[in-house]
């Protein structure tokens, strides 16, 4: 894919890149090559020197049992906070791709979320679920729950996948339908006229069809799942209690904050980053059909 | 088979009102808090029913803000937030469409090198290089202003790529045709392409304004000053540890007022907003 047709000019594609450049090189370049070398350094308690250590703080972090924790527990949560938000939005994007009436409507109603920042959505839920006010609790205390997130780790990591599944969901709903949409009529119909049941039609016919899409979103969820649920959490646990939602991101930012320890903060962002791109190749490897509208 | 179908449509009513009403709930229940007194929702006995301190709570919101925690009236960090979500908008736009253009329409030396280096900043959200990018802020003075809110998110290439995208479509003939004209690179750029890239603008513009609004990381870092906080911060600000002092009708008001904005623009904007999502996720 190139132009036939282009303009000849020595100095004038240069000025047109030139404030995106600047503010790429300044903004993100520096810092992430930043980030890559205070990784090999290790500061004394004082901070008065540093020291090449090269690669000993990624050895430490990889034999730290709170790490490795917190590495399971990442992906524990993209996983619960991936399989809960695309299977709600699955179902719903199903039911909207029947010819209904007021289509457009329920449409309207569902992709509204897409717009609520996440450390918003974190303390509606906060507030709907707060051990001592949440309209909620008293609910779940009737039925005999002893429920308290602030308290309980596993009922905190609840609430955590909770909201941030809650956010998510509209936007995986618009990918659905958008895939549901691409399917030819005619494919469906065939199916229809074999006799196939409405059930049995979805996961023979319309899913292996949706695999992309599902694909695309999984790579999507968990992105989402590792970053951006910095917010949920830092407005409704803070990490805890006790660090049961102390995710990557909020251990860097954690450790970051303490100040003691640049090195293991940088080799924990470096780690993040391979991650990130790790999951970026995959997704650009596999995922080339895209949906249309 | 024909009751079956109706049966199937009555079916996915159902469960698509059922969908809408658990999407829907907290926001409604963060509604009805905002417009009732302090003392009914701390004893846990709240109504779910609108109460009658609607003006009330909504005027302390947005012009005192709340006692213990933030003191900062929510309409200026409504400014704030503002002024950040238009900044990274614009601001992404502007210098993305000059760079896609330079990448389509010239040939030049190191041309694949300089697409690749604009490329790779796709892949790392700024949670992943926080402190890096927070120290050169500092170092270059940046802390508690809006250039600092805004360049280190301004710095990446979504943008560039659907630009990108989007000039391969356009037919060579319109430059043959502006040529014909003795239209130079830039007035063909001025007079040509950017009125053709209006609906890609718009698009995502759609898009990156919510991004922008939504900020939360970055702006806590950056921002130590009460009179530079975003509207998304504040409320995290407003939630105390004690329970008592947090005065949670302000800060379900502050939540309602947070979401107001980019919701309506999603609503309103709708066609223009699906189309930003899906064009930059290709």
């Amino acid at each position: 894919m190139e132009k036939q047709s282009v303009f000849h000019s020595r100095l004038l594609p240069w000025l047109l890149l030139a404030p995106q450049l600047v503010v790429i090189l300044v903004f993100f370049y520096w810092p992430a090559v930043q980030a890559v070398w205070q990784s090999f350094l290790l500061q004394d308690a004082f901070g008065l020197s540093t020291s090449f250590v090269a690669l000993e703080n990624y050895a430490d972090l990889l034999t730290q049992d709170e790490y490795r924790e917190a590495v399971l527990r990442t992906f524990a949560f993209s996983a619960a906070i991936a399989g809960l938000s695309l299977s709600a939005a699955l179902l719903l994007a199903v039911m909207a791709d029947k010819p209904l009436r007021g289509g457009a409507i329920y449409r309207t109603l569902l992709i509204w979320p897409y717009a609520v920042a996440p450390a918003v959505a974190g303390v509606l839920w906060l507030f709907m679920l707060h051990p001592s006010l949440g309209v909620l609790s008293r609910g779940l205390r009737a039925l005999g729950i002893d429920w308290n997130p602030l308290l309980n780790g596993d009922q905190a990591v609840a609430l955590v996948v909770l909201a941030a599944a809650w956010k998510q969901i509209s936007y995986n709903f618009l990918f659905f339908l958008a895939g549901l949409q691409a399917i030819p009529r005619s494919v469906m119909e065939a199916a229809a006229i074999d006799g196939a049941r409405p059930m049995r039609r979805f996961w023979t016919v319309t899913f292996p069809l949706l695999t992309p899409t599902v694909f695309f979103l999984l790579v999507v969820n968990i992105v989402y799942a590792f970053f951006d649920t910095f917010g949920v959490i830092d407005a409704m646990t803070g990490g805890g209690p006790a660090k049961a939602t102390e995710t990557l991101v909020y251990k860097v930012y954690l450790d970051g904050l303490l100040g003691n320890n640049l090195g293991s903060s940088a080799a924990q962002s470096v780690i993040l980053m391979a991650i990130v791109i790790a999951l970026t190749a995959i997704q650009f490897r596999y995922v080339e059909r895209r949906v249309t509208y | 088979m024909v009751e079956q179908v109706g049966i199937r449509r009555l079916v996915a009513h159902l469960v698509l009102w059922i969908g809408i009403a658990i999407v829907a709930f907290p926001v409604y229940l963060a509604i009805v808090a905002s417009t009732q007194d302090n003392a009914a929702i701390a004893n846990g006995q709240m109504s779910l029913l609108p109460g009658s301190h609607f003006i009330d709570n909504y005027a302390r919101t947005l012009f005192v803000g709340t006692k213990g925690s933030t003191r900062e009236p929510v309409g200026h960090m409504l400014f704030n937030s503002l002024v950040m979500a238009m900044a990274i908008a614009l601001g992404k736009i502007a210098i993305s469409i000059l760079s896609a253009y330079a990448v389509v329409y010239f040939r030049f030396a190191f041309r694949k090198a300089v697409f690749w280096l604009v490329f790779i900043t796709l892949m790392l959200p700024v949670e992943v290089r926080i402190y890096p990018t927070y120290k050169i802020a500092a170092d270059l003075n940046l802390l508690d202003s809006y250039a600092g809110l805004t360049l280190p998110l301004i710095a990446s290439a979504t943008a560039t790529l659907l630009f990108r995208q989007f000039f391969m479509t356009v037919p060579d003939e319109l430059v043959e045709a502006s040529r014909i004209d003795g239209a130079g690179p830039l007035r063909f750029f001025w007079d040509t392409l950017l009125p053709l890239s209006r609906t890609s603008m718009a698009a995502l513009f759609v898009i990156l304004f919510i991004y922008g609004w939504n900020q939360f990381l970055w702006p806590l870092l950056i921002t130590t000053r009460d009179d530079m906080q975003t509207v998304v911060i504040g409320i995290r600000k407003m939630i105390t540890t004690q329970d008592a002092l947090t005065e949670w009708p302000l800060v379900m008001a502050t939540a309602v007022l947070a979401m107001l904005p980019p919701v309506v623009v999603v609503v309103v904007m709708q066609k223009l907003f699906v189309r930003g999502l899906v064009e930059s996720e290709k």
